[in-house]
């Protein structure tokens, strides 16, 4: 962590970013040193197909291999911005975006990129578990055959190591021809997890991973999105702020369809910067 | 982001509202404990009273049973309510101040003793016999003012007070090295005052103390209400905390 008394003024940032990662933006935030952004989202707005607002000028950094948690009260737009990352959106008709979610090194918006192209490079776990019903294997290799590899020594080689990083693979290495939905919850959740890893995505989304699996479970998942922290860049939307108090690493407090606060996680959850981020943190929103 | 001194009463939850207003009403109560424990000592100290210095000396068994329910409190709440932000300064300011507070008795205990030995001693009662005494005494009122502020400023979120706490420190440590220079003086001119001098030297090194942890608690109210740790570092700092 950076030296909490320091004061972290803008200079210093811009002295110390020695990445590619264009200059300006690093300005307006509290971001760690080395930080590199992995995406940069910019005045982002976005309306519903009936008109409604859901997101309104939003602009926060992703940082590259690290756990970014969305925080804030329900219907406050952290899961309809979390969907603009996969353009799931666009699934709807009638959706219109503002502004713009650049990704870097590419320095590509995301929100003109072809929505396929987007949901190739961005994982996406959801709420609730939900494995194909097939083979535990071949749910963790069916995003390598949909990119055309079909190599059975590779696929192997990827399973496993997917597997493994999703902190499933010494229960299910007997198994691994059994039905997906013979697991348990906390298992099936953890093997989708394995599943959006084994294609190596640019950003891992996670839409409140946790909230249908029981504490062990939760557990289990929770230590492997620490054991991701420094390998992927995540985004969570958690309702659970303990939970984004261990395992993000940033945060970013959300109400309303508006940023009020962007912050290194142990910052926020000890000395927020805003009175509306402390009410909520602490319970006294309302 | 400071925190302002009702802040604490306005969750959404009643009980954790009234659980925070116990845990500090308690360590208020322990507060006032401890500093009337200190007051006592002294009293007993120039009156030679041997029943309020072992009054005072049990005492302390009182403000360590409370030292222990205010941390098994501070304990449920994190339990129970995983405080963040200001609620979680409070707390850990509570568990962290209560130690000093329970330290400021244990020196009242020790002057307390000294007072029980001395009136039992064939010399008798110190009374005003050195200067040195009145010296203490001034000290003593000095830190127990200071304690005073300390709680005064916890209660109302005052970080100018406290501030002005860690400024008083400083003057009863000069008041401590000089009163200990007048006590070697007395040494040397009459070595029959040796052995009551040193008991007075303890006396005033208790004092002391009772002044850095008036002092510890100031920095951790500034702590609470500011969010910034002022501990170990220059008093600017503290002084760049508190007013911007």
């Amino acid at each position: 962590m950076t030296a909490m008394n320091q004061p972290k003024t803008t200079n210093e940032f811009a002295q110390k970013d020695a990445r590619q990662t264009p200059r300006e933006a690093l300005d307006h935030w509290y971001l760690e040193p080395d930080a590199a952004l992995r995406a940069r989202v910019s005045n982002l707005k976005f309306w519903y197909g009936n008109g409604t607002q859901a997101i309104d000028d939003v602009s926060f950094p992703l940082v590259e291999k690290k756990v970014t948690a969305l925080i804030g009260p329900s219907g406050c737009g952290k899961s309809t911005l979390l969907r603009c990352f996969n353009r799931m959106h666009d699934l709807y008709h009638g959706v219109k975006y503002s502004g713009s979610i650049e990704l870097f090194p590419e320095n590509e918006n995301l929100i003109d990129l072809d929505p396929n192209v987007v949901r190739m490079r961005v994982g996406m776990v959801f709420q609730k578990p939900n494995p194909f019903p097939k083979s535990i294997y071949e749910n963790v290799v069916a995003g390598l055959r949909i990119r055309g590899i079909s190599k059975r020594s590779q696929l192997d080689e990827i399973a496993e190591t997917s597997l493994t990083q999703a902190a499933i693979w010494d229960e299910v290495k007997d198994r691994l021809h059994q039905p997906a939905l013979s697991l348990s919850g906390g298992q099936q959740q953890r093997l989708c997890i394995a599943r959006a890893l084994a294609v190596q995505p640019e950003i891992l989304l996670l839409d409140e991973p946790t909230s249908a699996l029981d504490p062990i479970a939760t557990a289990k998942v929770e230590d492997l999105i620490n054991d991701l922290d420094g390998k992927v860049t995540v985004l969570i939307v958690t309702h659970n702020m303990q939970q984004a108090a261990r395992i993000s690493h940033y945060a970013a407090y959300m109400y309303l369809g508006k940023l009020v606060e962007y912050n290194e996680t142990s910052e926020m959850f000890t000395r927020p910067m805003c009175q509306r981020t402390e009410d909520y943190i602490t319970g006294r929103f309302g | 982001m400071s925190t302002k001194h009702d802040g604490h009463l306005h969750h959404i939850s009643q009980q954790f509202n009234s659980e925070l207003s116990q845990l500090k009403a308690e360590f208020l109560k322990m507060g006032g404990m401890v500093e009337s424990q200190v007051q006592h000592a002294m009293q007993a100290l120039e009156n030679n009273d041997y029943e309020l210095a072992e009054q005072t000396r049990l005492k302390d068994k009182e403000v360590d049973r409370m030292e222990r329910a205010i941390d098994e409190e501070a304990n449920r709440v994190i339990v129970k309510r995983q405080p963040t932000a200001s609620d979680l300064r409070l707390v850990m300011s509570v568990v962290k101040m209560v130690a000093d507070l329970e330290r400021i008795g244990d020196e009242a205990k020790k002057i307390a003793k000294f007072a029980i030995s001395i009136s039992e001693s064939e010399t008798g009662a110190l009374g005003s016999r050195y200067d040195s005494v009145v010296e203490a005494k001034h000290i003593s009122n000095h830190v127990v003012a200071m304690v005073r502020d300390a709680l005064d400023a916890f209660a109302r979120f005052d970080t100018a007070q406290a501030l002005r706490i860690m400024k008083e420190d400083k003057l009863v440590d000069q008041e401590y090295k000089s009163a200990i220079r007048s006590l070697v003086t007395f040494m040397m001119e009459d070595p029959r005052s040796i052995s009551t001098c040193l008991s007075i030297m303890w006396v005033l090194r208790s004092l002391e103390r009772v002044g850095d942890h008036a002092c510890n608690i100031a920095e951790y109210v500034i702590y609470m209400v500011e969010g910034e740790d002022v501990r170990h570092r220059p008093i600017d700092h503290a002084e760049k905390v508190v007013r911007p």
